[in-house]
């Protein structure tokens, strides 16, 4: 790769890639995200590699594998170009038809594409179908034109454009002012100005200075940072360049979890492909900027994601946080002026310095500006990731995005922010969703993490889930964090078990006030906020456990109980012959019966009773009816 | 353990003491553990004191300081994943492997582990054995994925 010297360069090196690549060549992209690959799309890629050379098509068709467009539910996801013709759920024996079809005779196969399951419509591009159709992806939309393990698709698509406008034709003073008047907020979660962290750590006394890429996406249930920094990792770095620019600093680190292991490799890679060009380095694009970038791989700690432990573990040591008196703006990695930002910040900055903050700012809402990403996921119809303005309401999501609820079933609760988040009830729907409005609500928007609970879900349950959580990641180092997550997690393991008392919800709330107060970081600060926003809306289903020693969703295993419905029984044995303990009694034209004190409620025989009879019932806080007499349990066939 | 690849991931590195993180993530995606001969080679090439080594490996999850065994099975507990019924998913690879979360069949085919989040979050509940995803997880579905690795 020869060198790019000049912003004038860059363009000619664009110019270059694009006069090589023929626009009315059929081009197959195969999204390579992790969501897809978990459905088989390796597989897809070799066939798809081994057919178009069976059909003779080798050099007439382009065959890319991409970033994770985010409609993980219908993966694997497959897309034509030029005509852009999306298809769902692609097996390896569909690719065979696809080829002959749609790339030889240019016919579309109905049965690949998006049906609408309450219309019956079909969608034979991406953007008809109302998962996207309803977004507005300015960050993730490009994740399916890109091979991120190619630079020359980045730069194609005009990246790097903005890295050589505000390195040659703007001051870091302007960067800083085109930043700071877009009012780019901080996608970890913090929500604080991006432009104000840049400036503390331009101003603050000591060099080197540091920035920061934070992809130490801990949150459970949140996937937007790893799909950047896998399908669209230029973006990322080209927005640290310009940011490293702005704040004066010639050197960075991306923190990225090692449970994500091709972001780790595609950062490698575009960190090196951008090397052999001259975006990092000496002299970039004939500058006089240097900018080098180092890879560290977080081991496996939510906490070492929060500012200062993060840094800690930079620097090779246990990633604990500190007390933040002095802000790691100011002290940060070896008490250097250190400015992190997470990933999705990052990507916006190339967006803000092109387009100008003009026009990020006609987008979103009075204080939350631009888009944000989110994963929706959980009990909802079309997972997967959804990028829109800040300030659309959560039923757009959860309804218009995400297809509503599966099954029929009715929505109970979202819940936003990870572990730092709360619930958010139905009758908030319509809350618009950007910094500010989560928080009257007493959750919060947090990285993005969003997560659809449906009547089957028990509220007291997840709390516990995330307070069990927290207690595994808490580092230790403060009593009210240690201790109290500790006795919370006592508290809901005795309400969920069957043996919570009265005062025992009084004993949380007082428990979460101290937690709020005292605890050194942000882990244990919002620790208590997925308890004390159940408690505040779902009251009812607390007490539930508590007095009546019942669980309303059917969902916490020592409160309820399985049953035989003897008039539906069948006798088919199915539900016997999978029990793991072997509880279940009865035989071939004998009503089965479930002894109660074998079983261990694992639901077996419940999932695996066929639909037709539904025989096994779940019932909480009422006694087990008697089973059936033995003289009654013989089944005569036609009878029942 | 092979005292020479040790040496070799050491020598990947610069040498000093911010390295040492990646040297352990290193050295356990190559043994798929870290033998105490290994910290004692590091301590003594980096100059790093043996406590301060095992504090940080001792604190990290991926770090294991026992050996594991053949297969990894890490079942995901995300939130996503937990709404979507990953405990059930979860008693039932312990049920199968004869196992609590954390330890090792004594023939040292699997170690069974949970994880907090593989950002798979849309295919929950998610199942990952050494690098193989296993999306949309039934427990009725366990034992045919245990079973092509026996």
């Amino acid at each position: 790769m020869a060198r790019v010297n000049s912003p004038k360069e860059l363009e000619g090196l664009r110019q270059q890639i694009l006069s090589e690549r023929d626009p009315n060549k059929p081009c197959i992209a195969i999204c390579a995200g992790i969501g897809c690959l978990a459905c088989g799309a390796a597989k897809v890629v070799t066939v798809f590699k081994q057919e178009v050379e069976k059909q003779g098509l080798k050099l007439d068709v382009d065959i890319k594998e991409t970033g994770c467009p985010g409609f993980c539910e219908r993966g694997p996801i497959v897309v034509i170009y030029p005509e852009e013709i999306c298809y769902l759920q692609v097996q390896p024996e569909d690719v065979p038809e696809i080829i002959s079809q749609t790339i030889k005779e240019k016919k579309v196969i109905d049965r690949l594409l998006y049906i609408d399951p309450t219309t019956g419509e079909k969608s034979t591009y991406e953007s008809e179908i109302p998962f996207y159709k309803n977004q507005h992806r300015l960050l993730i939309g490009q994740n399916i034109k890109i091979d991120p393990r190619s630079i020359d698709d980045y730069i194609a698509l005009g990246g790097y454009k903005a890295l050589a406008k505000a390195l040659c034709a703007m001051t870091p003073e302007q960067v800083m002012e085109e930043v700071d008047k877009a009012n780019l907020r901080g996608r970890g979660g913090g929500g604080f100005p991006a432009g104000a962290k840049w400036k503390t750590t331009r101003d603050a006394p000591g060099e080197p200075k540091y920035v920061i890429v934070n992809a130490d996406e801990g949150d459970p249930g949140a996937f937007m940072d790893r799909s950047l920094l896998e399908g669209n990792p230029h973006s990322v770095i080209e927005g640290l360049v310009i940011g490293a620019y702005a704040i004066g600093s010639h050197e960075g680190f991306v923190y990225v979890r090692q449970e994500y292991p091709l972001a780790v490799e595609n950062i490698n890679i575009a960190i090196k492909q951008a090397g052999e060009y001259g975006l990092l380095g000496k002299n970039i694009l004939g500058s006089g900027f240097d900018f080098v970038i180092d890879v560290h791989r977080g081991a496996g700690a939510f906490v070492s994601g929060e500012s200062s432990a993060l840094m800690t573990a930079i620097e090779g040591r246990v990633g604990e946080p500190r007390p933040k008196y002095i802000r790691t703006a100011v002290s940060g990695v070896w008490d250097k002026p250190s400015n992190l930002n997470n990933v999705e910040t990052w990507a916006n900055v190339p967006l803000i310095i092109d387009r100008g903050a003009d026009w990020f700012r006609s987008i979103g809402t009075e204080g939350s500006k631009g888009t944000k990403i989110f994963s929706l996921v959980g009990k909802v119809n079309n997972t997967g990731l959804v990028e829109v303005p800040m300030g659309v309401t959560l039923r757009s999501i959860i309804y218009d995005i995400g297809g509503g609820i599966p099954g029929g079933k009715k929505f109970k609760a979202v819940q936003t922010g990870g572990p730092s988040g709360g619930m958010i009830p139905e009758q908030y729907l319509d809350a618009s969703v950007d910094f500010d409005e989560l928080t009257k609500l007493d959750s919060m928007m947090g990285s993005g993490g969003m997560i659809v609970m449906d009547e089957d879900t028990c509220v007291v349950d997840v709390a516990r889930y995330f307070i069990d959580f927290l207690c595994d990641e808490s580092c230790g180092k403060c009593v009210p964090c240690r201790e109290g997550l500790k006795h919370m997690r006592e508290i809901l393991n005795d309400i969920v078990g069957g043996r919570g008392k009265q005062g025992d919800i009084e004993l949380l709330e007082g428990l979460s006030r101290v937690m709020k107060k005292a605890s050194l970081c942000a882990l244990g600060q919002t620790a208590p906020n997925p308890v004390l926003t159940t408690i505040n809306y779902f009251r009812d289903e607390y007490e539930a456990h508590i007095e009546e020693k019942r669980c309303p969703a059917l969902v916490c295993k020592e409160l309820i109980s399985y049953h035989i419905d003897p008039d539906k029984c069948k006798a088919c044995m199915i539900c016997g012959r999978e029990c793991p303990v072997s509880a279940i009694s009865g035989g071939k034209g004998l009503i089965h019966i479930i002894d109660q004190e074998k079983c261990t409620r694992c639901g077996t025989c419940f999932d695996v009773c066929p639909t037709r009879f539904r025989a096994v019932k779940k019932i909480s806080g009422e006694p087990v009816p008697a089973p059936v007499p033995e003289a009654e349990r013989v089944l005569v066939r036609g009878n029942k | 353990m092979e005292p020479v690849k040790v040496d070799e991931i050491i020598d990947k590195y610069p040498a000093q003491s911010s390295v040492l993180i990646q040297l352990l993530l290193d050295i356990q995606g190559e043994f798929s553990w870290i033998p105490r001969e290994a910290i004692q080679c590091v301590s003594e090439r980096l100059n790093i004191p043996l406590s301060q080594i095992y504090r940080v490996a001792s604190f990290y999850k991926a770090m294991s300081l026992t050996p594991r065994g053949r297969h990894v099975v890490n079942v995901c507990l995300g939130t996503a994943c937990h709404v979507r019924g990953a405990t059930r998913i979860i008693d039932k690879v312990e049920d199968s492997l004869g196992i609590k979360t954390g330890e090792t069949t004594e023939d040292m085919q699997f170690t069974l582990q949970r994880v907090n989040c593989l950002g798979c979050c849309a295919l929950g509940p998610v199942m990952l054995v050494d690098k193989d995803y296993h999306g949309k997880m039934t427990p009725a579905k366990v034992a045919a994925v245990l079973k092509d690795y026996d």
